[in-house]
């Protein structure tokens, strides 16, 4: 009986052991975590195409929501057991973390071989987002940390249809005349404008997208900084937008808890005339009405003699296992994945913008228009430093308090900068 | 065989401070170690662990750095927090008294009699097996605000202008004033199809005699639901009551699912604020902070009322 309970004992422990460790994956196996439902059967088949030309079996396992699966690549880490190819969709400073902790491979070397003929072929502002610069705030070393798969970036959508019915010739050049369509709009009973600023990702890309406009990228950082306040006439003229925009009555209603699955379902069954909306929604629309006829242009600017910048660049970025031991395998499926007739088919499929830039000129008009834009892109991870997420997020659901008619921009700017003084006062401390 | 008035005399000899061999003792041990092992591991070593970081700063990534309890101390201030909790309070609130009131006055018809009994039961249970994210796009549907071609979509919306009440009309998951009793109403929708069936089922095992001998003694309605239901129905009530404060305290998925991220700060509960610490700040040990405070203050909650019922079941 002893026997039998100390058998029955180290037979429990081998397997809770054993079952917590990491599965080695077979040497021409590599394996892909992804998020992108909407790219999955494409994946899957470009996957098949490579077994079939290498040899090499890719395992594509797909985890979603995409919060979900940013999760899943923390517990990953944590338990170490990432796969030979993941996403880290997340913020810079975490990616940097990622990297610091020696779990993503630099990619520089990969993309400089051949004399640069890979980092050639892809866009500079996709390759940007993964790019870490010399002496960058997260101290990581420079390199090139990614792979970007599309490129994407968010602009306004218009609806001709809709315009023509409410008189409007042409979309509107300036903010100003994009304040006269949404009265025009409104005359004829069309909602002006729809996205979801339910999420507060929509609220912060549409509000820097002005922020650069009025301010400039020099004097945001230095607000990042701490060396200007939020109070600062300009960042309030960033609040005032949001005040004039729904005092004007340019914003469907509800539009501050709607998510922007609806948001895109407003916009593709016209129940509004622009959509503020990243390339990725084109898939969407077409699905949901392949009718529609619809157009992009970035936001109006307020200041038409800076140009409008608009978030953008890599749309979907896959990193290396810096600890697989199927590395190069990794590193040589991706460079493959990127290339021209990959490239195309994905684009094809989904109706994404090509990372690969030699196959831009093949894409359909709507995509086309909406790379034109890809030379005025920005994104937080590109800039030198990002904002503080607690002041970020006084700041987003300050401008839906303004949208409400609950704040003022002069209060929401005081609340911003109360709050950013405080990170400020902890992380000196 | 134990005789209870022989306390530990069995078959006339006395086992009052009987010990088992060690070796009996371990081999005892062995048999329950495997579920001993689960336990520590997924109950005990995650709640010790979620402990620890509370008492960390820390991403999520890479090394964690110790601050004691600054998480606590700033979570004492956290106005947001406390407010998020605030509205999980009035969302329970509803619960308890509109969902639950609902459910026991649905249980007091179906216990009776009545035509149709059966198909009640199945519809008032449809609510709760529903998904809370099918709940919440169904619920968008009937609160939508917005309108295409002069007609309003929603359907709430679309009945009020039907009736000829246009002026009703009215934005109700964007307005402060109506957004968190619209989620409240949805929720208690949903649950009080759990508490019907708790609540039904404990009726059912109330003896009918005691009604009968109470209408013998000349008993009317209002007398015998006060004198033998309700004391009859303590337990239950005390369950449902325990189980409906835990789960609304906890609502989540219908909020995301509702409003998204939120209604500037009107439609925050304890949960999404844990979700935001954790995935869209980063800030994983202050995220442990309010997840352990909001423990605590559950399982207080908790056994404060399992006190209060069980001195009104003794009264």
């Amino acid at each position: 009986m002893k026997k039998i309970g100390f058998l029955a004992c180290c037979a429990f422990l081998a397997f809770a052991s054993f079952g917590c460790g990491p599965a080695k994956a077979p040497a021409n196996e590599i394996e892909v975590w992804h998020w992108m439902t909407d790219r999955q059967d494409a994946l899957e088949a470009l996957a098949g195409k490579y077994e079939q030309q290498t040899g090499i079996k890719v395992k594509l396992v797909l985890f979603a929501p995409s919060d979900a699966y940013t999760q899943k690549v923390l517990a990953a880490a944590q338990a170490g057991v990432l796969p030979d190819i993941f996403g880290i969709l997340d913020k810079r400073a975490i990616v940097a973390s990622f990297i610091k902790e020696g779990y993503v491979m630099d990619l520089a070397p990969a993309f400089r071989a051949d004399g640069g003929a890979w980092e050639k072929s892809l866009s500079v502002k996709a390759v940007d987002n993964n790019r870490f610069t010399a002496s960058n705030v997260y101290q990581v070393p420079a390199g090139i940390y990614g792979v970007p798969i599309d490129v994407s970036n968010v602009q306004l959508i218009y609806n001709r249809a809709l315009l023509k019915k409410a008189g409007i010739v042409r979309p509107p050049a300036t903010f100003e005349d994009l304040l006269k369509d949404v009265d025009a709009l409104r005359r004829v009973g069309i909602s002006p404008l729809v996205t979801g600023f339910g999420e507060m990702w929509i609220v912060d890309c549409f509000a820097s997208n002005y922020a650069f406009n009025i301010l400039g990228e020099p004097k945001i950082m230095a607000t990042f900084r701490g060396e200007v306040p939020y109070t600062d006439p300009e960042w309030v003229a960033v609040f005032n937008v949001f005040k004039t925009l729904a005092g004007r009555k340019a914003f469907i209603e509800g539009i501050v808890t709607k998510g922007n699955k609806y948001a895109e379902q407003d916009f593709a069954l016209e129940r509004a005339a622009f959509s503020f909306d990243g390339s990725w929604a084109v898939n969407i629309y077409k699905s949901m009405n392949p009718n529609l006829d619809f157009g992009v242009m970035p936001l109006p600017a307020i200041k038409p003699a800076t140009p409008m910048r608009v978030w953008g660049g890599a749309g979907s970025s896959f990193v290396v296992n810096n600890r697989s031991a199927n590395r190069d395998k990794a590193v040589a499926f991706l460079r493959w994945l990127t290339a021209a007739p990959q490239q195309v088919y994905l684009s094809a499929q989904t109706n994404n913008l090509p990372s690969n830039c030699e196959v831009n000129a093949g894409v359909s008009r709507i995509l086309g228009d909406f790379l034109k834009a890809m030379e005025n892109a920005t994104h937080p991870a590109v800039w030198e430093l990002n904002e503080d997420p607690l002041v970020i997020e006084t700041f987003d659901k300050g401008i839906q308090a303004i949208i409400i008619g609950e704040k003022e921009p002069e209060q929401v700017a005081r609340d911003v900068q109360a709050v950013k003084a405080r990170q400020m006062a902890r992380q000196k401390k | 065989m134990i005789r209870p008035d022989t306390g530990n005399v069995i078959m006339g000899q006395n086992f009052s401070g009987y010990r088992p061999p060690a070796r009996d003792a371990f081999r005892n041990f062995l048999f329950v170690l495997p579920a001993v092992a689960i336990f520590a591991v997924f109950y005990i070593y995650p709640f010790c662990e979620l402990f620890n970081l509370s008492l960390h700063q820390w991403p999520g990534i890479g090394p964690k750095t110790f601050v004691g309890l600054r998480n606590f101390q700033e979570l004492l201030g956290d106005k947001v927090w406390w407010s998020a909790m605030g509205h999980a309070g009035y969302i329970t609130l509803i619960a308890l008294t509109f969902q639950n009131a609902l459910a026991f006055a649905l249980a007091l018809a179906c216990d009776r009699e009545i035509r149709l009994k059966r198909f009640y039961r199945l519809v008032f249970f449809i609510p709760p097996v529903l998904s809370e994210i099918v709940v919440g796009i169904l619920w968008n549907w009937i609160l939508n605000s917005g309108t295409q071609g002069g007609q309003q979509i929603g359907l709430l919306n679309n009945f009020i202008v039907q009736t000829g009440f246009p002026n009703l009309v009215h934005n109700w998951l964007s307005d402060p004033a109506t957004a968190l009793t619209c989620i409240a109403v949805v929720h208690a929708w949903k649950g009080f199809g759990w508490g019907f069936i708790m609540l039904l089922a404990g009726l059912q095992t109330i003896d009918r005699q005691l009604y009968d001998a109470a209408k013998v003694d000349g008993a009317g309605g209002w007398s015998m639901f006060c004198n033998i239901t309700i004391p009859m129905m303590i337990p239950v009530i005390l369950l449902v009551v325990i189980l409906t404060i835990l789960g609304s305290m906890q609502v989540f998925v219908l909020i995301l699912s509702l409003v998204n991220q939120g209604l500037v700060y009107h439609t925050e509960v304890p949960v999404t604020r844990i979700l935001a610490s954790m995935s869209g700040m980063n800030q994983f040990g202050y995220a442990c902070a309010q997840a352990v405070i909001f423990g605590v203050i559950l399982v207080a909650a908790s056994f404060t009322l399992k006190a209060i019922f069980n001195r009104l079941r003794q009264a």
